[in-house]
């Protein structure tokens, strides 16, 4: 019974290894925004890497995404729910993209050197100095990753309702190999 | 086959399941924003404390706000290159845009001999490798950490009855830091020059050079004028007198400095700021520092930029200095509020660092 049909191996790895990177990244930038304690610089340096690192992911996974549509809703599930699912699945890709390119253009106005791994690699600015800009994108950084945050516990809510309420296999598709039943 | 109702019915234990997760990572997020530990010191913390004991007005830089750009090049001697293999220390020039500055938040303050006076530097070598740094003209600084910093802003402020600092909570503030003494006697007592001109600047906090073989050696700097100290003297009648000195100094003819590098010795403490180094410490004249050109803040090109001290080329890193860290916070933070506000004209005019009229090229 249940929809035995899981998402693929690809899929399964891209969505783990983004959640940890992702939640990671969350909890080094709210914390780092606001810390002046010794950890201030090391986190910062480990922030740039692994927020580009997010980037190229998203866009591979965006890509596997197009190419290997995710196994369907349980067909019972209300409309609105599926909309609900959707739209936030949107949303959660643009953000996952966004937010890196944000970042990435925020240090590019605010005229800062974007060192990715030590000093062997730079990255080059994305848009001019500019330092209002500069304010206002390093605004919409932390807006957009609260706004992440949100996204992220409602996924997790939402995943959590789905295997222990409704058990309905959504969850253990992302968890588990499909087995057909 | 039957269909599910939307919510099945399902055990209290299985919600809490589901909520969970959720409310300990919301939680988790809150605490390591600060909002759960209100006494935990922020950088908001920081620039409150700065506000409270210099002032602050919006657009202009937290501390050190009152300023005037300005720009040159720095020639490296190659002395230092065996020690870092920063580009920048190579024999070759690399432009400069700088700017001079007196401590404190308050951008129109009057210039007093006593008041400490920073340059801040962006060296800019073509391979992008860059190198920023924000030094004084104290011999130590007055504290070793980002809290005791946050505390003595505090001590410091001006009493509103007095408008200067009530030596009853100062008074405090030395019986409860005994060991920031010497410190705080070194800076009271230290030789004042008469202007930014023949001013010495220190790194204060220790760094990292790293050589091109991984070798890590301490160091701190200095940038040591080139044209001999004159001795401080007031000049009550006007407001902005350093800011006119050092104008009418560039525009007479450029103002020369040496980089002298000092290597930490055995007994030299590397990450506290507030302690000197031994005097006979191995010295090295890693460059000179020419400046040409001054400009006001207002559209000069220091302005838009934070002269965010561990913006630092490959061949140098940060030193285990907490005061290191903290500034690098804040300074991120004022460049990020102060950019989002509108700033009024600065004290330092553009009127005032044209150049006179006749001499060079200002024809038109």
């Amino acid at each position: 019974m249940r929809s035995a049909v899981s998402f693929s191996l690809p899929s399964r790895i891209l969505h783990w290894l983004m959640a940890v990177m992702i939640l990671g990244m969350l909890f080094i930038g709210v914390f780092m925004a606001a810390t002046v304690g010794p950890g201030y610089h090391r986190l910062v340096t480990l922030h740039r890497p692994l927020g580009i690192a997010i980037l190229v992911l998203a866009i591979l996974r965006l890509g596997n995404r197009l190419r290997t549509p995710p196994p369907p809703l349980p067909a019972d599930l209300p409309p609105l729910m599926k909309a609900g699912a959707k739209a936030s699945h949107i949303l959660l890709y643009v953000l996952m993209i966004a937010l890196p390119l944000v970042g990435w253009g925020m240090l590019s106005a605010a005229d800062y050197p974007i060192p990715l791994w030590g000093e062997a690699m730079r990255l080059p600015p994305i848009l001019p100095h500019d330092p209002a800009l500069w304010a206002w994108l390093r605004s919409a950084h932390t807006v957009l990753a609260f706004l992440l945050f949100g996204l992220v516990l409602a996924h997790l809510g939402a995943a959590l309702f789905h295997g222990l309420i409704r058990r309905d296999g959504v969850l253990s598709s992302m968890v588990r190999r499909g087995s057909p039943d | 086959m039957a269909t599910n109702p939307v919510v099945p019915p399902a055990s209290a234990l299985r919600w809490l399941g589901v909520v969970a997760a959720p409310a300990a990572l919301a939680l988790a997020f809150l605490w390591a924003g600060g909002w759960l530990t209100p006494g935990r010191l922020t950088q908001v913390g920081i620039l409150d404390a700065l506000r409270e004991g210099g002032g602050m007005q919006p657009g202009f830089r937290r501390n050190h706000a009152k300023g005037v750009c300005v720009g040159g090049w720095f020639e490296g001697t190659g002395n230092a290159a065996g020690l870092s293999a920063a580009t920048v220390l190579q024999q070759r020039r690399v432009p400069v845009v700088g700017r001079f500055a007196l401590a404190g938040g308050l951008p129109f303050q009057a210039d007093a001999p006593a008041k400490v006076r920073s340059m801040a530097l962006r060296l800019m070598p073509p391979d992008g490798r860059e190198w920023r740094m924000g030094i004084n003209d104290i011999p130590v600084f007055p504290v070793r950490t980002p809290q005791e910093f946050h505390d003595l802003q505090l001590a410091s402020r001006p009493d509103p009855a007095t408008g200067k600092p009530d030596p009853a909570r100062m008074r405090a503030f030395r019986a409860g830091h005994p060991w920031l003494q010497p410190a705080m006697e070194q800076v009271a007592r230290r030789p004042l020059a008469s202007g930014f001109a023949d001013d010495t600047y220190r790194s204060l906090d220790s760094f990292l050079f790293v050589a091109a073989n991984g070798m890590k050696t301490a160091v701190r700097w200095a940038m040591v004028p080139v044209r001999p100290v004159m001795p401080a003297d007031g000049h009550a009648d006007d407001h902005d007198y350093l800011f006119r000195q050092v104008i009418d100094d560039i525009h007479a003819h450029p103002l020369q400095w040496h980089l002298m590098v000092t290597v930490a010795g055995a007994g030299d403490a590397i990450d506290d700021p507030s302690r000197t180094w031994a005097r006979d410490d191995r010295q090295i004249d890693a460059g000179t520092l020419t400046l040409t050109t001054i400009e006001s803040e207002e559209g000069g090109p220091c302005t838009g930029i934070t002269f965010d001290p561990l913006v630092l080329p490959a061949g140098m890193a940060p030193s285990g200095d907490p005061i290191l860290s903290a500034r690098s916070a804040a300074y991120m933070r004022s460049f990020f509020l102060r950019s989002g506000e509108r700033a009024a004209a600065p004290a330092v005019t553009p009127g005032m660092t044209a150049t006179p009229a006749g001499t060079k090229d200002n024809k038109s």
